[in-house]
């Protein structure tokens, strides 16, 4: 296929540009401790956060922004970030008749409606409008099962025992520079507790969006799942879109106990700029689960299509003997977008084991690094490792990087790496073309083709979403 | 005689500025079936992939009507919907990508060109199993990436499949009956016989007369450094097996002198 088509099918410009009139209630551009104080008051928070976000604070002064990722970007000046906004609260909204109709809109024209996702069976909704979750559903049922499901916020305020005791307990807020600051001035984000035993009847499901104009958006997530629970939590993300770059710092922490599983699906499709790379989100992530338990499991899923930059490791601590972590990534950078995004792998138990699946797709003047590390310590006995890095190049002005890093310090380890690079076939899309398929047709089956072992880790809905938007994304793009 | 399916006219293909096809004249009308034999490198799966559209040649003469209309301005989808079918060489491996999607797709696309209904998943099932009932195909195949760790011989019962769920008008097999072996060409060559009919034309691309004692042509043409050198019926073929390609060669030097 020529050059100019392949370039003709990666030129579609983002779709879901579009803001929403909505009255925030802001705290002016700039970061102090009296700041902090305020974000906490607004919040109700009880004592320990506000010390806690302090620490942070005093923490994040010491550090510098890591420059060791292969992406570059002009400095950010945190004082002029605005740290704090939040849609104007009427009182507590009891259901969906009293949401702002204008959000609700804005989220019928991303296709994922409150009232569909409530009659989408099994699908329990928190959705973050900004920095405060308006709306939750699907409440009652999970509390039947003992199962809390609420805002961050919330929980702070009715669960402040566990909040206290995980938070911050598999990534400190000394972590690294991105966490620290978020720790300090997160605004809000989910928080998930499933007790023993219990095994959650449905995909529980978060749609961020980032809205008010340079608004940094500091999200923070805590899932534990007690002995013997299993939950599958789902994010999905669009936003509106912004002229001028928007700084998304979040944290997840996942931990799992003895015999539990947590399955983390992302589909991430945060605005990345446009067609000159103007514009959009720094994504500077840390995601990270700790398998504490024996036999427990951790996986994380990722569909990555959107952002400006995106740095992130959502990562495994395989604590607990026998315990399995994963990591399935599909990474798209496409324009002027550019990635650095993979995971670690920390194997400290016995017979522990995990799987790296990356695929990486470049497209435009797209930049893409996979780094990673498995790390076996001492007494990881029979650890076990392998890892898969794929990339595609459409084009032949972008690029695809993988840096793969490995520490072993037990003999018994058993680890293997396999990485590909490739062109999109020429020959796979004639062949195509020859059958009857258009060429646009023909690079979504090679490129879902070439994802697959991703996307079916994926929930079903989930998965036809992140086909609709890995087409999307690469619409008007082979290139 | 009817109307020709095909018309090629003084067609001269350059590939990287080497001359590959000099002064190609060929029409086939509805319902025969031309071969084209050669040593390699003649040009044959050349002129099989220019009729079908792959990008990379220079046509620098001449012209190719299908149903009267230039085919060489049609994208390669174009042709394919408007019924120009290619039995690949070495058809193409697409990774992670089920066969059956791909067929479903491919059926579909052009039944949508064509102005009928698009088939549900059941209706597909149904068709595909009953034409990979005639080619001996294991079902197995349908579940598997296209041509993924397919062996040579399910790699060209599969493109054979295609042919039969696409239902071409021009159907142009290159060397289908390469890397056969007796069964499996027997088996091919019926599949493909079964679809000969009054309004389908084949261009059977092929190096050995073998495949031709089961598809019988109703031309044969022979085509050395570029050039249709001799066209026959059927007994050329038969006469180039005994005598070899140097034949052909002694003969056109004779003819130059």
């Amino acid at each position: 296929m020529s050059t100019d088509s392949i370039r003709r099918v990666t030129e579609g410009e983002y779709k879901y540009g579009f803001t929403t009139e909505i009255e925030t209630d802001s705290v002016p551009p700039g970061l102090n401790e009296d700041v902090i104080r305020l974000i906490s008051a607004k919040k109700e928070e009880p004592e320990f956060m506000l010390e806690w976000r302090l620490k942070a604070y005093r923490q994040w002064l010491k550090m510098k922004e890591p420059h060791w990722a292969h992406v570059e970007y002009p400095p950010v000046d945190y004082q002029e970030i605005v740290y704090y906004s939040a849609p104007k609260q009427k009182p507590k909204l009891k259901s969906l008749d009293e949401v702002d109709p204008e959000l609700l809109e804005t989220f019928e024209k991303l296709g994922i409606s409150l009232e569909e996702q409530k009659r989408l069976a099994g699908v329990a909704v928190d959705a973050v409008f900004d920095s405060v979750s308006v709306a939750t559903t699907y409440k009652k049922k999970l509390g039947e099962l003992g199962i809390l499901f609420c805002s961050f916020s919330e929980a702070v305020r009715e669960h402040p025992e566990l909040v206290q005791k995980y938070l911050g307990s598999v990534v400190p807020y000394t972590d690294n520079f991105f966490a620290a600051l978020n720790s300090a001035v997160f605004s809000d984000g989910s928080f998930v507790y499933v007790p023993k035993g219990v095994r959650c009847p449905m995909e529980l499901s978060t749609y961020f969006r980032i809205n008010a104009a340079d608004t940094g958006q500091f999200e923070r997530t805590l899932i534990i799942a007690d002995e013997g629970a299993y939950v599958s939590y789902l994010e999905g993300c669009t936003a509106p879109m912004r002229d001028t770059n928007q700084l998304h710092a979040a944290v997840v922490e996942l931990v799992a106990l003895d015999d539990a599983e947590i399955k983390y699906s992302t589909v991430q499709n945060w605005y990345p700029g446009d067609k000159d790379g103007k514009g959009g989100i720094y994504n500077f992530v840390t995601k990270r689960g700790a398998c504490r338990g024996r036999n427990s499991k951790i996986s994380w899923t990722q569909v990555e299509t959107g952002s400006a930059i995106t740095w992130k490791y959502p990562s495994c601590i395989l604590q607990g003997d026998n315990s399995v972590g994963e990591f399935y990534s599909v990474a798209v950078t496409n324009h002027y977008q550019q990635a650095d995004t993979g995971t670690k792998m920390i194997h400290i138990g016995k017979n522990t084991r995990s799987t790296i699946i990356s695929k990486g797709i470049s497209a435009g003047h797209g930049q893409q690094s996979y780094r990673g590390l498995v790390k076996v310590m001492k007494g990881a006995d029979r650890a076990r490792n392998y890892s898969q890095c794929d990339s595609m190049l459409m084009g032949d002005r972008c690029g695809a990087h993988t840096f793969p890093y490995i520490e072993v310090k037990n003999p018994s380890a058993r680890l293997e790496h396999e990485a590909t690079t490739s062109k999109i076939g020429e020959d796979q899309i004639y062949y195509c073309k020859q059958r009857g398929l258009s060429e646009e047709d023909a690079v979504n089956l090679i490129v879902n083709g070439f994802c697959k072992e991703v996307f079916r880790e994926l929930p079903m809905e989930f998965a036809v979403e992140a086909q609709k938007l890995l087409s999307v994304t690469l619409e008007d793009a082979v290139g | 005689m009817a109307t020709p399916l095909l018309q090629v006219h003084n067609l001269n293909v350059e590939a990287g500025g080497n001359r590959i096809l000099t002064g190609i004249d060929l029409e086939i009308a509805p319902g025969e079936v031309h071969a084209i034999m050669g040593p390699n490198g003649s040009g044959k799966s050349t002129l099989a992939h220019v009729l079908a559209g792959r990008e990379g040649y220079d046509i620098t003469a001449g012209e190719v009507l299908y149903e009267g209309r230039n085919l060489l301005e049609l994208e390669p989808e174009e042709r394919a919907r408007g019924g120009v079918f290619l039995a690949f060489q070495y058809p193409v491996e697409i990774p992670g990508v089920n066969n059956t999607y791909f067929l479903k797709a491919a059926v579909n696309a052009v039944r949508k060109h064509r102005g009928e209904t698009e088939l549900d998943a059941m209706d597909f099932l149904a068709l595909v199993k009953e034409k990979m009932k005639l080619l001996e195909m294991d079902d197995s195949l349908l579940n598997r990436p296209v041509n993924e760790g397919f062996s040579g011989g399910e790699k060209k019962r599969n493109e054979i499949l295609q042919m039969a769920l696409l239902d071409p008008r021009l159907a142009v097999l290159d060397e289908t009956d390469s890397g056969l072996d007796i069964d499996a060409l027997r088996i091919v060559a019926r599949g493909v016989d079964s679809m000969r009919g009054a309004e389908r034309s084949f261009l059977v691309v092929t190096h050995y007369q073998r495949l031709l004692d089961y598809i019988v042509p109703d031309h044969v043409h022979v085509l050395a450094n570029g050039r249709i050198v001799k066209s026959g019926g059927k007994e050329l073929a038969l006469e180039l097996e005994e005598k070899g390609y140097s034949w052909i060669d002694d003969e056109v030097v004779k003819e130059a002198r």
